[in-house]
């Protein structure tokens, strides 16, 4: 180990940086900020916005300097104290309870706010975004393959419940095992080719299979009803008991319990068919986890070669967690459909993807409680105002590269294998 | 035969074009690696800047349209490529050593920042621009179908022809070409001969980001229409254009992009102009099922 530096840097230093880095804004600024182009009396014609221009490169110059202070005086301090003791791992028992916390919050949920649909609803399309990023945790967090078309097989498992149910009567119970499966499917058919080459290629295939999926969506119109969707699809039932107002046709759920009708029946059962399955995702991965599979899939993401030279099939390995992903986004997909009754092109585009990435990159990659603070955050934060949401994507491209630099680990950082050498067992 | 003639003609414009972007797709893999996923977003960058500025030009009095696609070159390139370097040194330097996964999703966050960005900054409308070269040449009438070839399309041919020998040269004769090919095959070994390996990276994607602009330029000129939405299509059209030719290869960046315009020409004028997108991606995966390396590449070696 060489010498480390232990001094900060000089005033003038700090200032030549920052003024470098507000000239470059400067520049980057004036066609994006200083100048725009806007409709003034049906022709096209540039104004100008140079206070605006101004402030932004008075933030940067200011935010840059006092930015490069911060970074200098922590990482003097974590080089000082790691010279001082050598950094061991932590572990950390609190996590474990956090969780089991927050999971006995969103049992309490429909009980506390009951009768306040807008939170439940809220909440449970949070479960929902939960259970993708789960899902998808497996692809990106376990077997370290970006996919950028995860929305793909959410949609597939949409419109299996959608068409199937529709046109053949098919309940909830029964497509949610085919809509996995077909999912799956074609999580097997696009892997295959694709999962052999470097994890790029694959990130760029996912994204125009994602698009594929939905420009067939779009345009053949006899089959999925194009720009128009599917419509009217029927709602999920208790056991076979619907939740609609009490008529002659047969018992419905309100009749059978002896209760008042209200729709806040069907809402809070939606709640809780959403945890159950987001539950039974979580546990479903944790087991996999510890099962040969699991762990080849950490191998695999920390290292291909090693894994090739160990006799490792790495194209099955990583194909299994393509597949088991796909699967988990395709059981969403048939809840989506359920929640929603109607079903279009529009919910699956590529910016939904993008969130389902960003709330697992976000999370923390591999870390199931990080991923739930992460859709929390993501779905609720919108929700308190219509600037924030008009920013939405935009946050989330620029926290999306922050974290990956200063914080790769995600909010949570769980890289640390499930397994490892030499560990008491 | 008219007809297709003409398209020949519309996918040779529109192939220059890929081709000019997948050129940037390629370098960039060919010096670090990675898919640079921000590259069309660069490219429509570039697209609105042109707006803007063609904008500004003919408010300030700019008749002759020469020298307003001259300036309108000389300040997007200038620009854009400010913006290629901004995007690898806050983007992609700080990971240089990271995960294999790291720098791949911080491209996808570049790119979404971009996009949305300028929808922030620009609005989110489609942006007109009056035509700079109105006109085309008839070249013949067969079967009561004229064929032309328009002014625009002439320039897009030229401007990517003259840029090509401009580029090849730069790359095979100068130092800068050098040291960025010995940074392609081994950057350790490049970094104890005393090159710059930061230095070459950054202005290789200067050098991606100024051919994507003069792409963007083109196609303002071109289509007159343009919005903070067409970088993401025509960025996956460019980079197929380079995964066909062979990623890597320069020529085959060209060639690619070339075969993916007249694909999607060809596709648009006889099949079904909805799925021409879907043309383009199901050639992609077939690419790389049957032949990853592509029609001009060699064959990957992965290195420990």
């Amino acid at each position: 180990m060489g010498l480390l530096i232990t001094q900060p840097k000089g005033a003038a230093q700090r200032l030549k940086d920052g003024v470098g880095a507000a000239l470059i804004a400067l520049v980057l600024g004036v066609p994006m900020l200083g100048l725009a182009t806007a409709d003034v009396g049906g022709a096209l014609a540039v104004i100008t916005r140079w206070p605006l221009l101004a402030g932004f490169v008075g933030v940067v110059f200011v935010g840059r300097l006092f930015f490069q202070w911060l970074i200098d005086i922590f990482s003097l301090r974590k080089k000082r104290r790691e010279q001082a003791r050598p950094a061991v791992a932590k572990s950390r028992p609190w996590l474990t309870w956090i969780g089991f916390a927050a999971l006995g919050l969103a049992v309490m949920l429909p009980i506390a706010f009951s009768g306040n649909r807008y939170v439940i609803d809220t909440a449970t399309t949070v479960l929902i975004y939960v259970m993708l990023g789960w899902g998808l945790n497996v692809v990106v967090g376990l077997a370290g393959l970006l996919d950028l078309g995860y929305v793909a097989f959410y949609a597939v498992g949409a419109y299996s419940y959608g068409l199937l149910s529709t046109h053949f009567g098919w309940g909830f119970w029964q497509t949610l095992p085919v809509a996995g499966l077909l999912a799956a499917s074609f999580g097997l058919l696009l892997g295959w080719p694709t999962l052999r080459l470097r994890g790029d290629y694959l990130a760029i295939v996912t994204l125009g299979f994602g698009e594929i999926i939905r420009l067939i969506l779009l345009n053949w119109t006899e089959f999925s009803g194009g720009p128009n969707g599917v419509n009217s699809i029927p709602r999920p039932t208790f056991f076979g008991l619907p939740f609609k107002p009490d008529s002659d046709d047969g018992a419905t759920f309100a009749s059978f319990f002896h209760l008042e009708y209200s729709p806040d029946h069907r809402v809070t059962f939606l709640y809780y068919l959403i945890l159950a399955l987001a539950l039974l995702t979580n546990l479903f991965v944790s087991r996999l986890r510890k099962l040969p599979v699991g762990l080849a899939w950490e191998a695999v993401r920390e290292d291909e070669l090693a894994c090739k030279a160990m006799g490792i099939n790495v194209t099955n390995i990583k194909l299994s967690a393509f597949a088991i992903g796909a699967m988990l986004g395709g059981f969403a997909g048939v809840f989506f459909a359920a929640r929603q009754g109607f079903i279009s092109p529009e919910s699956f585009v590529f910016s939904e993807s993008a969130t389902i990435l960003a709330i697992v990159v976000l999370g923390g990659m591999g870390s199931q409680l990080g991923v739930v603070i992460a859709a929390l955050l993501l779905v609720v934060l919108p929700e308190l105002g219509r600037d924030f949401s008009e920013y939405r994507m935009f946050l989330f491209g620029a926290a999306m590269i922050l974290i990956m630099v200063w914080r790769p680990g995600g909010i949570i950082a769980k890289r640390e294998p499930t397994l490892r050498l030499g560990a008491a067992a | 035969m008219g007809q297709f003639i003409q398209q020949l003609i519309n996918g040779l414009t529109l192939g220059a074009v890929y081709g000019l972007i997948a050129l940037g797709y390629t370098m960039v893999y060919g010096i670090i690696g990675m898919i640079n996923f921000a590259h069309g977003d660069v490219y429509m960058v570039s697209a609105i800047m042109a707006v803007t500025f063609i904008t500004l030009l003919s408010a300030l009095g700019i008749s002759s349209v020469p020298l307003m696609l001259v300036l309108v070159l000389v300040i997007v390139i200038a620009l854009t490529s400010v913006y290629g370097w901004t995007v690898e040194r806050t983007a992609y330097r700080p990971l240089r050593n990271s995960t294999r996964l790291a720098p791949l999703i911080s491209a996808i966050g570049m790119s979404i920042f971009l996009q949305n960005m300028v929808q922030i900054t620009q609005g989110a409308r489609v942006k007109p621009v009056p035509t700079l070269l109105p006109g085309s040449l008839e070249l013949f009438t067969a079967n009561g179908f004229t064929v032309h070839l328009a002014y625009t399309q002439i320039l897009i041919v030229l401007v990517t022809v003259a840029l090509l020998i401009g580029f090849t040269a730069l790359i095979t004769r100068t130092s800068f070409g050098r040291q960025q090919r010995a940074c392609e095959q081994d950057r350790t070994m490049t970094a104890l001969l005393g090159i710059n390996v930061d230095r070459t990276i950054s202005l290789t994607f200067m050098l991606g980001a100024a051919l994507a602009a003069v792409a963007g330029v083109m196609v303002t000129v071109y289509y007159g229409v343009v919005d903070f939405s067409i970088g993401f299509v025509a960025g996956i059209k460019a980079f197929t254009a380079a995964v066909l030719g062979g990623i890597g290869s320069l020529p085959g960046a060209m060639l690619g992009g070339l075969i993916i315009g007249m694909i999607e020409s060809f596709w648009s004028a006889y099949l079904s102009p909805e799925y021409k997108d879907v043309a383009t991606f199901v050639i992609l995966i077939l690419v790389l099922m049957f032949r990853p390396s592509g029609l001009l590449g060699r064959p990957e070696v992965e290195k420990v």
